[in-house]
């Protein structure tokens, strides 16, 4: 069973561009991967896409279909009435190099901000002991494709080009959520979440977790606990308090 | 899984798309009818705090308890108290009003939706926001979201006492144990959904154990934990039946106060 679907899709070098239309044929169980691939072979051979596994896990194929974003290889065509017309854009936080393909560099730079796992001193490699429990909670942030759908879709920077250089996006801040529930990392990471990574622009609206390919649950099991944390650190009377009457470093030991 | 090529001006710019958003869907409807629904309790909270009907024995409406001054009827005083005296000469619940609703207004899950459905910030996913700047709770006023916490401990305070309320109403009009009517039930599922709710606050979970990073030496904070979590996943329709059930639970007490219905008595 095929049809002739209809589909609009930006193309442009850089920014500048516009959305073409196309009818192009549908058949049963394709994705809108699939659908650009063959774009790619009859109509438009210089289209660009990026793309890698066609299974969801690499993180590569990260569009905006009918304005959301979505893995294109993971979106089914059986999800479209046949009469409706498909829009497909590129992610529209990040500049775009050609059509679909946006430059994800913002990505990698705020990555690499980001102090690495920091254990104590005194433990070499090879000496970690911990308890399944323990490391459960961040193993779940680890299921993460990097498809960076969160960072795209978050209005922070989405609807604010100028907040990036402040914000490092819901997938970064995850990654300090998760190095700081790490049993052995000591580095500080409360400071630096609220100071230098922006947590206090997330007004927890919770985009990236709707977004999110890998069901990560981002706003609730990652940022809120890490606001937490950081009103522990910083807004908290009472636990300054404890912290300086029992000697308390801080919850990294605890 | 990216390679950056060559640096050109053009490069460094987002796709020109000119409109707010190409979502085809009703992404409009969940916004508009938060918007409603927020707006209605508002609309009635405001009315309930200043009616004056608010005990018959023996409920009292949720949202004027703990009654604490001596214009509160003898009955509906907590453990008979009335510690405010008679210098407050406003109606009894304004006293407290503030509690619950700074719990719920400083609440992450409140907060994500009026931001979302009164504020538009965003309305919804990948929709644009319709201000110019952006700074969300890194500066005053909305850092001060950060006392959630105190506003969860006082929340327990008043959840224990609306409990307390709903188990006060096993008695009937003389005092004697042994009734249950119509507004018995209401008021105890009212606290029972009062009490979900107030646990499954995200500060409850981070008190419980998430603010560690050793469950395992710490193995009945974990036990708590894992149960506010299994709570907290539900936080958002907790958040939404508690606060009918409140509204609804009071607007009932107050009705058969004002004698517009009569309680229905089962025994
Ligand atoms: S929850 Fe926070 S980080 Fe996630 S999309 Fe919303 S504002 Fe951005
Ligand atoms: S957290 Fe989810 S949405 Fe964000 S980059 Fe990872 S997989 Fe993609
Ligand atoms: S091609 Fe790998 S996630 Fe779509
Ligand atoms: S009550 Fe909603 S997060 Fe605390």
């Amino acid at each position: 069973m095929s049809y002739k679907a209809k589909f609009r899709v930006w193309r442009g070098e850089g920014g500048e561009g516009k959305l073409e239309d196309f009818t192009v044929e549908v058949n049963e169980g394709e994705v809108v991967l699939d659908i650009i691939h063959r774009l790619q072979a009859t109509q438009a051979p210089d289209l660009a896409v990026r793309w890698n596994c066609k299974a969801g896990k690499c993180g590569s194929c990260s569009m905006e279909i009918n304005g959301k974003p979505r893995l294109g290889c993971m979106t089914r065509m059986s999800t479209f009435e046949e009469d409706e017309t498909i829009t497909v854009t590129p992610m529209r936080t990040f500049p775009v190099i050609k059509d679909l393909v946006t430059d994800v560099s913002f990505n990698y730079d705020k990555a690499r901000q980001i102090p690495s796992f920091t254990p104590p001193a005194d433990v070499k490699p090879g000496e970690y002991r911990m308890k399944q429990v323990d490391v459960e909670r961040s193993q779940e942030f680890r299921k993460c494709i990097e498809c960076f759908m969160c960072n795209n879709v978050c209005h922070v920077i989405r609807d604010h080009d100028e907040n990036k250089p402040n914000f490092a996006g819901p997938r970064f801040l995850m990654r300090i959520a998760e190095l700081d529930m790490h049993p052995y990392d000591v580095a500080d990471r409360k400071d630096i979440a609220q100071d230098e990574h922006g947590l206090g622009y997330c007004n927890i609206t919770k985009c990236c977790t709707e977004v999110c390919p890998e069901h990560i649950k981002i706003t609730d099991n990652a940022l809120i606990p890490m606001k937490e944390r950081v009103v522990d650190r910083r807004y908290d009377p009472l636990v300054w308090l404890g912290n300086k009457i029992f000697k308390r470093s801080d919850s990294k030991t605890r | 899984m990216t390679q950056t090529t060559a640096e050109s001006t053009a490069r460094r710019q987002r796709a020109q798309l000119k409109v707010r958003t190409l979502r085809t869907d009703r992404w409009w409807l969940a916004p508009a009818v938060t918007f409603a629904a927020l707006a209605a309790f508002l609309v009635y909270g405001f009315w309930a705090i200043f009616d004056s009907s608010y005990f018959v024995e023996p409920y009292i409406a949720p949202f004027s308890s703990p009654c604490l001054t001596t214009a509160c009827p003898e009955g509906a005083r907590l453990f008979g108290w009335a510690p405010v005296g008679d210098w407050f000469p406003l109606p009894p619940g304004i006293l407290i009003l503030g509690l619950p609703a700074g719990f719920r207004l400083t609440c992450y899950y409140y907060r994500k939706s009026y931001y979302r459905s009164f504020w538009l910030s965003p309305p919804a996913c990948a929709v644009g926001e319709p201000h110019k700047k952006y700074t969300g709770e890194t500066r005053l006023p909305l850092i001060i979201q950060n006392v959630h916490r105190y506003f969860f401990y006082a929340a327990i305070l008043i959840a224990a006492v609306l409990s307390y309320d709903a188990v006060l109403a096993f008695r009937n009009h003389e005092g004697e144990w042994g009734h249950m009517g119509l507004g018995t039930l209401i008021l105890v599922v009212n606290a029972v959904l009062i009490v979900a709710y107030t646990l499954s606050c995200h500060s409850c979970r981070h008190i419980t154990a998430g603010r560690l990073n050793h469950f395992s030496r710490h193995p009945m904070r974990y036990r708590m934990w894992m149960f506010v979590s299994k709570l907290n996943a539900k936080h958002q329709q907790l958040a939404w039946v508690s606060m009918f059930s409140v509204m609804i639970a009071d607007l009932y007490v107050r009705l058969v106060a004002k004698t517009v219905i009569t309680d229905i008595t089962f025994f």
